[in-house]
């Protein structure tokens, strides 16, 4: 009898990778159904064509590297990458923009950094920083009228049409400035009061955006709850950028006020299924606070005193850079110990 | 109820307890064979103490300890010494080791037994005697001497006992179904041990998994004031450290023993031993293994000689050989397997798993590590077993080290929920070994590096020594030199200036010989030469220098009165000079005259 020989524990009961990543994108999918209420067929196409990009490019880099396609590509990683940059960029984004995005991301942040695991960086964000830098135009100017699909959004087919032809300015009816942009461009010359009026507010609030970021909110939590995820690093976003909010933006005639800074933009998308990218996050308990802090204090920096109107992009990747070190700092007491070892070996032992 | 403390971390494995809880423990019988590996324990092996052909009986000591920390082993039933020899043991390596092979007679014969009517009348340390010498170490797993573990340090005082029937690992139900039956000889065991210890607390911990054992238990404590504690079920609650601090809310310290925190951890089947060896005599010859897994028809809980076979207690639970998957010793968390059927259970075998392939099955491929930190969750240590993980793979041993991957316990939590099906505890398991490797070549190393410096200052010392000998030795010498100089000049002082007198007259003689010498040598020349002259007179060459001479003299004697009209400076000089050539002129004058006088007169006697 030749039994089989496996060092313990020879129970397992994990959740693999690629049914975590099924999850993200399940807990996604709220956010992107109502971000196609509000703005129409954009984002739903711009993710598909995202995710598609993404596995082909995923799957040519690992032909490349010699490794193996269909095993790792069922990892889903790629997928998340690709309905990241697909529910993040403007809904009527050329498609060779988010096809630069989606690239970059896969082929530059991922694998040549080495794959899965390896990479210093938030894939998806780096992907997304380029183009903007990159174009500026092309993604600032192609977001989406609030208009719900069933009344007035622009229809399937056209939103299709105006994604593939490639033109860097979508029709002008269609679109509309983000209500972060808006707000940021317009209060340094009028009362928020004037500026409200705008029709990208709605009633007073980001009309669309809110429901939007609630149903992130709503698919984060779940992330929570099924242990996808810890509560540290979105907790300590919003909080960060709530007590940055209060302390520094309390004047609505001057700075953009906290509803708008939670409800508008790429807050609760950035918070609960970017920032919590582990692979590029700091890792214990305390580092995942002080990392998700970062996080928040440099969205308020670039959204108040920065050029961007949004900033989950440059304030995850600027985190990013000092997630090693945020773990070499706060790595969690040991049973036994005193306290924990913080710092590099040979140096604060305790 | 007491106050209870959680650790942090933790999993909940599906238990499959119920397959082997269904019916009571049985005996395993006699099989054909024993093999009683000399080291069941931590500790120096023990020596056979019969010889092959040997008839032994029930209960004898077969092998005993003669030196170091160490338990003897006893013949589990009557019969014949077979063999001494190496055969195979259970070790995760699969590895063989010193045996006594023992063919059973059937008689099932005791030896002479000597029970203690009342232990409380002997002396601590002779108790502890007789549990040493009834071959008991502990059966949880590490099998430490149990006579040694309850002898602390003399400056550590238990205050808690706490005996261990947490029982966590999955399928394993030897301590509960033991508690379950035997709840009465468990306590009996742990007074002895908390009369040896006189602890202040006396607890025994059990999962809320099993609540007839508890029920069992808090019967038989009943008038005592043992603790019955019923704590949550959470793997790894049965981990010494971790039950220490679930009951009293205290951390054993990194790198030291429960004692320093005055808390001692005992084992549910070590407290049976205990009791059975101070009671009724009987030495550690059995013990409750759990026999389990779908590859076996009856599974359950049997009462086990030790040395007997794996091969044969699996027929005894009707195994399907062609089911077995993975056969695995111990649980199915922390458990080892095995190669092979023949290995023997020994005093720490706790249970054995005949594993279907879909029962445990094997893990998919590995995957990368995506840092999610399921590991860290569940890590009953607070460890980081992401970053032990990269830095085990990546060879930096001193990184993981410094994240105290030698405060892993290896219970296997992480490994459970990675989700990239990563082996964690092999990769932890593969760094501790080799930083121990690289430990002792240090050790060496240092050894060596050692000697060699203490060779070479041996070395520098003695050619030290020997210059400075040598340096002594010239001293010594030279200052008999001066001392016989001295003696000399103050014994003959005037004698010596004789001496020196003497030697320089020598010396002038020796001048003045010389000096003779030379000039009669002169002498003869310059006669050769005056005869020469006296042969040949040259009148005319003599008075051509004569007129040289005059007309220099004059010449002289110009340049003279010139420069005294002159008033010059070189008057003086041209007056010495003047004076000079008058001689020569003088001489010349004379030499002529001479010259003139010779010729007039030599020329006939030289014809």
């Amino acid at each position: 009898m030749a039994f089989v020989q496996q060092s313990s524990p020879h129970a397992h009961n994990a959740r693999p990778t690629s049914k975590v990543m099924l999850w993200v994108m399940l807990a996604a999918l709220p956010g992107l159904l109502v971000q196609t209420l509000f703005f129409g067929w954009g984002n739903l196409i711009n993710v598909v064509w995202c995710i598609a990009i993404a596995m082909a490019s995923e799957a040519g880099i690992l032909k490349l590297r010699g490794k193996p396609v269909t095993f790792i590509l069922k990892d889903n990683t790629a997928a998340v990458t690709g309905l990241l940059l697909g529910l993040s960029l403007p809904q009527f984004v050329p498609f060779w923009v988010s096809a630069v995005a989606v690239v970059s991301a896969i082929v530059i942040a991922k694998q040549l950094y080495g794959g899965l695991g390896s990479n210093p960086f938030n894939p998806a964000m780096v992907g997304y920083a380029l183009v903007l830098i990159s174009f500026p135009v092309a993604m600032t100017t192609n977001w989406a009228e609030p208009a719900l699909l069933w009344n007035s959004a622009p229809g399937f087919g056209n939103t299709l049409a105006a994604i593939a032809s490639g033109q860097q300015t979508a029709v002008d009816g269609w679109t509309m400035a983000t209500p972060l942009d808006e707000y940021k461009h317009k209060i340094a010359t009028h009362t928020a009061a004037e500026v409200l009026v705008h029709p990208t507010f709605g009633n007073g609030f980001a009309k669309g955006w809110e429901w939007v970021n609630a149903a992130f909110l709503l698919g984060g939590l779940v992330l929570i709850g099924l242990r996808i995820i810890t509560w540290h690093i979105p907790v300590a976003v919003l909080g960060a950028l709530i007590t940055m909010s209060l302390a520094f933006g309390s004047n609505a005639d001057q700075y953009a006020p906290l509803s708008l800074h939670l409800l508008a933009g790429g807050t609760m998308l950035g918070a609960f299924f970017i920032a919590t990218d582990p692979v590029s996050a700091a890792t214990s308990h305390q580092g995942k606070l002080i990392y998700g802090a970062g996080i928040g204090v440099l969205i308020y920096l670039i959204r108040s005193w920065g050029n961007y109107p949004d900033a989950v992009a440059f304030s995850v990747l600027l985190m990013n850079f000092a997630a090693p070190f945020i773990d070499h700092y706060t790595p969690p007491r040991t049973y036994g110990h005193h306290k924990a070892r913080r710092g590099l070996p040979g140096r604060g032992r305790s | 109820m007491s106050q209870l403390w959680d650790f942090s971390g933790g999993i909940h494995p599906a238990e499959h307890k119920q397959i082997s809880t269904g019916r009571p423990i049985q005996a395993s019988g006699i099989p054909r064979q024993l093999m009683l590996p000399l080291q069941q324990h931590i500790g120096e092996p023990a020596e056979p103490i019969v010889k092959v052909g040997d008839r032994v009986l029930k209960g004898q000591k077969i092998a005993d300890i003669s030196h170091g920390m160490g338990v003897p082993v006893h013949a589990p039933t009557s019969g014949i010494i077979e063999g001494i020899g190496d055969y195979p043991v259970p070790h995760p390596s699969g590895m063989t080791d010193a045996c006594i092979v023992l063919t059973p007679d059937g008689q099932d014969e005791w030896c002479k037994l000597y029970p203690i009517s009342d232990y409380r009348k002997l002396d601590r340390n002779q108790v502890l005697e007789i549990i040493q010498s009834g071959g008991i170490s502990g059966m949880g797993g590490a099998g430490f001497p149990t006579n040694i573990k309850l002898k602390p340090p003399r400056d550590r005082k238990i205050d808690t006992l706490i005996l261990n029937g947490a029982e966590c690992e999955p399928y394993i139900t030897a301590d509960d179904m033991t508690m379950r039956e035997r709840a009465d000889d468990v306590v009996a065991g742990l007074k002895v041990m908390a009369w040896v210890l006189r602890p202040e607390r006396c607890v025994i911990g059990i999962e809320d998994n099993k609540p007839e054992a508890a029920t069992a238990l808090l019967e038989a404590c009943q008038g005592t004031n043992i603790e019955i504690t019923v704590i949550p079920t959470k793997y790894p609650s049965g981990g010494e450290k971790q039950l220490i601090e679930i009951l009293t809310g205290k951390e054993v310290p990194s790198g030291g023993i429960p004692a320093d925190i005055g808390v001692m951890c005992q084992n549910i089947g070590t407290a049976i031993a205990v009791g059975q060896v101070v009671f009724q005599g009987t030495p550690l010859i059995s013990r409750t293994v759990t026999v389990t897994g779908d590859a076996v028809q009856n599974p359950g809980n049997f009462d086990v000689l030790l040395g007997t076979p794996v091969d044969y207690l699996l027929e005894q639970a009707g195994v399907q050989p062609d089911q077995i998957n993975r056969l695995v010793l111990g649980g199915p968390m922390m458990g080892y397997t095995l190669t092979t059927t023949a290995v023997p259970v020994i005093k720490t075998s706790n249970c054995i798993i005949a594993a279907t392939a879909d029962e445990l099955p094997e893990p998919p491929p590995e995957q990368a590590c995506i840092r999610c930190g399921q590991c860290a969750e569940v890590c009953p240590m607070e460890l980081l077993p992401q970053q032990l993980f990269w830095h085990a793979k990546a060879t930096e041993f001193e990184k993981a080290e410094h994240l105290n991957l030698f405060d892993c316990i290896e219970c296997g939590a992480c490994s459970y929920v990675c989700p990239s099906s990563i082996p964690l505890v092999q990769y932890y398991r593969y760094a501790k070994g080799e930083i121990r490797v690289q430990r002792a070549e240090q050790l060496k190393a240092d050894r060596a590096r050692e000697r060699f410096e203490a060779r070479q200052e041996r070395l520098d010392r003695e050619q030290q020594e020997k210059d400075l000998r040598r340096k002594e030795r010239a001293n010594a010498a030279a200052q008999a030199q001066a001392k016989k100089k001295a003696e000399a000049q103050s014994a003959s002082a005037n004698g010596e200036a004789m001496n020196e007198r003497a030697a320089r007259s020598a010396l002038v003689e020796q001048a003045l010989a010389r000096k003779k010498a030379s000039t009669e040598a002169a002498k003869a020349q310059s006669g050769a030469l005056a005869e020469t002259a006296q042969e040949k007179p040259d009148i005319g060459t003599l008075e051509k220098q004569l007129a040289q001479t005059q007309a220099k003299l004059e010449s002289m004697q110009t340049m003279l009165e010139e420069a005294k009209a002159q008033q010059a400076d070189n008057v003086e000089k041209l007056e010495r000079a003047v004076s000079k050539n008058y001689d020569r002129v003088k001489r010349a004058e004379s030499a002529l005259a001479d010259a003139r006088k010779t010729l007039a007169t030599a020329p006939q006697s030289t014809e």
